[in-house]
């Protein structure tokens, strides 16, 4: 709320003034707990039996005394099991299980913007908006006015069927596609208005569009259009050496 | 020496052993020379291991610092210590840099001054320009820092449209209030709650501007340490919340004190206005307190300003008390002394009495003819009972703990009974990796420990147990303390000669280590040992006297109904608490911080109050209205004022009036000789505690009684259960 008073309302004060600001640091994210009816220390949460499995397999990867050490990949899975977010008490869950206290299991869900600490729609859609995605293809910013449109939701908001949640997130590493976004698990690269609204609409219809670049014709982060370089046959080994080597 | 702490231990709840050889380390350290390194051109020679900031500190130049803390472990996330280091591409933080041989810092370099600024410069953008209205104003570290490092100028000038950063306020509780916009995430309180607190509430959550300190979820900060946060925190984001827009500490007159809540002895500073206290501060005492304070000791003096006697009393014809002048009051005890034998005569004297008073009130009741002089606190009396010192004292001292190897705790719950100690054992546990094994009900001592039962049959197996076997009986300098509430039972006499045995046969021959320690709870036990006072009461109850004076004894050992219908029961203490309520007369005392008064700690170490502020109303100072009594009946004592009375509390104990030394006491052997006698048997259940959780704590002589912060620590403690 306060973040949109700032960069509304203020800034086009502040503009009209012809002052340059930055915008507000803040991630917009509450960094204390507060019971809310689905999020408590009484909501149920415990791994299932195959989870317990496989959390006593990660926490055996680390030397004995150290099992906090698999701190973040149990929160991890904790979070998939959950529907992708950590309520309270999975957290304290967590702390018991790994035998640490439960501050320190706070301090590592708070520090990493990758755990939901609140309820988050079945599709998770990240919007990258940095600087590259924003400059890349048609821009995300384009792309952003895309979803919200098909949506009708704003970034940091879930949609009212709990299908959609949309998130703004800093680069997630896929500047060669830009623009991107990730839902849940999958990348969704090579945006365009277009695409985005089809993805979504599979989304609302159940199915999956196979993640990757959609709009441009190319495997990966492969140039489009095909190879500019490196196109002809690999040479094998011992290329270019001296014939005794 | 940088500090490297086995995270192990503090982090985790439960640690299997890990062997990682710290003491290989420090061996190797020592057998290491000494490195020169150039502090401003100026050599100093310092240890190896030495981070910067220490070399320069040895060479006279201290290092601005928020983070860095001696006494915890390094964070080095503040960057105010950064300094220059010739050849270093860039300014170093001297609290987390070790020395390096012939390296040559500069501590007043340009560079270095720039940095200092920069770093400042950072600090204050978000920090509240609300100096005028924080307590921590006129102590702040980031206050006198800024003035002396940094510029008179900042470079930021968004957040004058855009604000500065405002963080919500935690609840953590009624004794620290919490403004955390003004934090500087230093961190210093987040490791103070984990290693040497060890009650891991704290945290910091989010990340990058969005960093905060607090508990995440609404908690209470459950610790009997928590007032230290107040002092260990740079700015003014955790104070005290009772003198929360009390007084400015340039205001205040500052009074060297010792601590009387417990028997610890912490070392105190009374802050006073307008002889008014304004607050309790811990005083440095490597031995005793290091820099730490105990929240009974830091906050229950404004018990000290409520039900206070202020007048003297003696019971009208209704029964009710009513006030009157000091000469009748004392001619109403003379009436009621002189009516009776000497020997009809008894007092019992509580647990805050200081060794002044004790020794005035002992005299003329022997001047009288009566020996009936008791404590509220029980002592095994058989065997050596109290002639041998070392049977009543924490011998090893509170700072053995730290060359200990292994300590076993009976019957005691250090935690809440002596709150400094038990952090040095949480020290000794994290730093030096000793065992701990306890005897009695499960209880969170904040650090592991091997429950090793809570009967007494587990004492009388304590040979056959893995934790005897393993650590105790390997341990080169081994411990035992034993709790007086132990010592308390039926068969405490049983139990102690069994405690002795135990740590006889430990003791190393020609070992001047000693194994044996008892933990009193009460500030004046030692001395009224010492003295020559008969610990408990049953004297009293079974002789039932004629004459009765209860000095500061107000926890019901004796009440209305064990004394005879025609007892004249003498209070004399500072609070209406108990014992006023039963008195038939009320002579209104002084309280430790209104009196020059002897407390001998639970080591056998003699400190000294001082009057700190005066006594309210028309109560005096103790020992003055025993000595003005004793004129009355016509048997005056021997002394007229402090220096006399030290000096026959010299005559009847050297210790006594040897300030601030922990006096050796031994002859164990003999001692345990005297005990074989004895024929009772341990009887077969399990050990008690008095204070098992937190909230049993706050609450246990007549001054946290009568105090308001007290009460709301337990209200909330019961709240938060």
């Amino acid at each position: 709320m306060l973040r949109k008073f700032w960069s509304g309302t203020l800034k086009n004060l502040i503009s009209s003034k012809s002052f340059h600001t930055s915008g507000s640091a803040s991630a917009g994210h509450l960094f204390t707990h507060r019971d809310t009816p689905e999020n408590n220390d009484a909501t149920p949460f415990e791994f299932t039996a195959e989870n317990v499995k496989r959390a006593k397999d990660i926490v055996s990867r680390y030397p004995v005394g150290h099992e906090a050490g698999a701190c973040i990949p149990v929160l991890d899975l904790a979070q998939r099991q959950n529907d992708n977010w950590l309520p309270i008490s999975a957290m304290n869950y967590v702390a018991e299980f790994l035998n640490m206290p439960k501050m320190r299991v706070y301090e590592v869900a708070t520090f990493y913007t990758m755990f939901n600490r609140n309820p988050v729609g079945k599709y998770h859609v990240q919007l990258c908006t940095c600087t590259p995605c924003l400059l890349g293809g048609t821009g995300s910013d384009v792309i952003l006015e895309a979803i919200e449109k098909n949506l009708g939701i704003k970034p940091g908001e879930t949609s009212t069927d709990k299908l959609f949640t949309l998130s703004e997130v800093e680069c997630l590493g896929a500047c060669v596609n830009a623009p991107m976004m990730q839902i849940n698990d999958d990348y969704y690269e090579d945006l365009t208005p277009e695409t985005t609204e089809k993805i979504l609409e599979a989304c609302k219809r159940g199915e999956r569009i196979e993640p990757g670049p959609q709009a441009v014709d190319r495997f990966s982060c492969e140039p489009a259009g095909g190879l500019t370089s490196l196109s002809s046959k690999p040479t094998g080994p011992g290329f270019g050496c001296r014939p005794d080597l | 020496m940088l500090r490297l702490l086995p995270n192990s231990r503090i982090l985790s709840k439960a640690i299997p052993p890990v062997n990682i050889s710290y003491k290989a380390r420090e061996c190797a350290s020592k057998a290491a020379e000494t490195v020169e390194v150039f502090v401003d051109d100026k050599p100093v020679q310092v240890q190896p291991g030495s981070t910067v900031l220490q070399a320069c500190a040895q060479a006279g130049v201290e290092i601005p610092r928020f983070c860095y803390h001696e006494r915890l472990s390094i964070a080095g996330n503040c960057r105010m210590c950064l300094v220059e280091v010739e050849r270093s591409p860039k300014p170093v933080a001297s609290c987390a840099m070790p020395v390096m041989k012939g390296m040559k810092i500069k501590t007043d370099s340009p560079i270095t001054k720039k940095a200092r600024e920069g770093v400042m410069e950072f600090l204050l953008v978000n920090h509240p320009l609300d100096c005028p209205i924080c307590d921590q104003g006129g102590e702040c570290d980031l206050q006198d820092q800024s003035m002396n490092f940094g510029s008179d100028k900042s470079r930021f000038t968004d957040n004058q449209f855009l604000g500065k950063r405002a963080v919500e306020d935690k609840d953590i509780g009624p004794l620290v209030k919490t403004i955390m916009t003004r934090c500087i995430q230093c961190t210093r309180c987040v490791r103070f709650a984990n290693e040497i607190a060890g009650v891991s509430d704290l945290g910091t959550t989010g990340r990058g501007n969005d960093l905060q300190i607090g508990t995440y979820v609404e908690k209470m900060f459950k610790s009997e340490l928590s007032g230290n946060v107040i002092d260990i925190c740079p700015v003014g984001a955790l104070t005290s919340k009772p003198y929360a827009f009390v007084a400015r500490p340039w205001e205040l007159r500052r009074v060297d004190s010792i601590d009387t809540m417990d028997a610890v002895g912490s070392n105190i500073v009374v802050c006073t206005r307008g002889g008014d206290i304004m607050r309790i501060l811990p005083r440095i005492h490597e031995g005793i307190n290091e820099e730490w304070l105990a929240d009974k000791s830091r906050f229950s003096y404004d018990g000290l300003k409520r039900q206070r006697l202020t007048s003297p009393m003696i019971k009208d014809e209704s029964g009710n008390l009513i006030s009157v002048d000091w000469e009748t009051a004392l001619l109403r005890v003379c009436d009621a002394i002189t009516s009776v034998k000497g020997a009809e005569i008894a007092a019992i004297a509580g647990g805050q009495v200081d060794a002044e008073a004790l020794i005035a009130m002992k005299d003329l009741l022997n001047k009288l003819g009566s020996e009936s002089l008791n404590t509220e606190e029980i002592f095994p009396m058989d065997g050596s009972g109290t002639d041998l010192r070392s049977n009543y004292l924490l011998n090893s001292s509170i700072e053995g703990i730290e060359e200990s190897d292994a300590i076993l705790l009976i019957g005691c719950n250090p935690r809440y009974e002596a709150p400094l100690l038990n952090a040095r054992i949480r020290k000794a546990f994290i730093h030096n990796e000793i065992e701990v094994g306890y005897l009695g009900p499960k209880i969170d001592l904040s650090y592991n420990y091997q429950h090793l039962g809570d009967t007494t049959t587990s004492l009388e197996n304590i040979k056959s147990s893995q934790f005897y076997k393993e650590h105790l009986s390997k341990a080169k300098k081994p411990m035992i303390i034993l709790g007086s509430s132990a010592l308390q039972r039926a068969d405490g006499t049983a139990v102690f000669a069994k405690t002795q045995q135990i740590s006889n046969e430990l003791k190393e021959a020609g070992s001047s280590w000693r194994v044996l320690n008892v933990l009193q709870r009460v500030a004046s036990q030692v001395a009224a040992l010492d003295i020559g006072y008969r610990p408990g009461v049953e004297n009293v109850r079974n002789n039932k006297p004629k004459v009765l004076f209860l000095l500061h004894a107000d926890n019901e050992t004796v009440r209305r109904e064990d004394l005879g219908k025609d007892c004249v029961v003498i209070y004399q203490g500072s609070h209406g608490d108990q014992g006023a309520l039963m008195a038939d007369i009320v002579l209104p005392g002084a309280a430790y911080t209104e009196k020059e008064g002897t407390y001998v700690n639970t080591e056998g170490r003699a400190q000294r109050t001082l009057v700190a502020v005066n006594p309210p109303g028309l109560a005096r100072n103790d020992w003055r209205i025993t000595r003005a009594l004793s004129e009355m009946i016509g048997q005056p004592l021997s002394y007229d004022n402090t220096n006399e009375i030290r000096d026959r509390l010299a005559e009847m104990s050297p210790n006594l009036v040897k300030f601030d030394t922990v006096e050796e006491a031994n002859y164990f052997k003999q001692s345990e000789e005297l005990f074989k006698d004895i024929k009772e048997k341990i009887k077969q259940d399990s050990f008690s505690l008095p204070m098992i959780q937190l909230k049993d704590y706050f609450m246990t002589d007549p001054i946290t009684r009568a105090s308001p912060t007290m009460a709301q620590c337990v209200k909330a403690n019961n709240k938060e259960a």
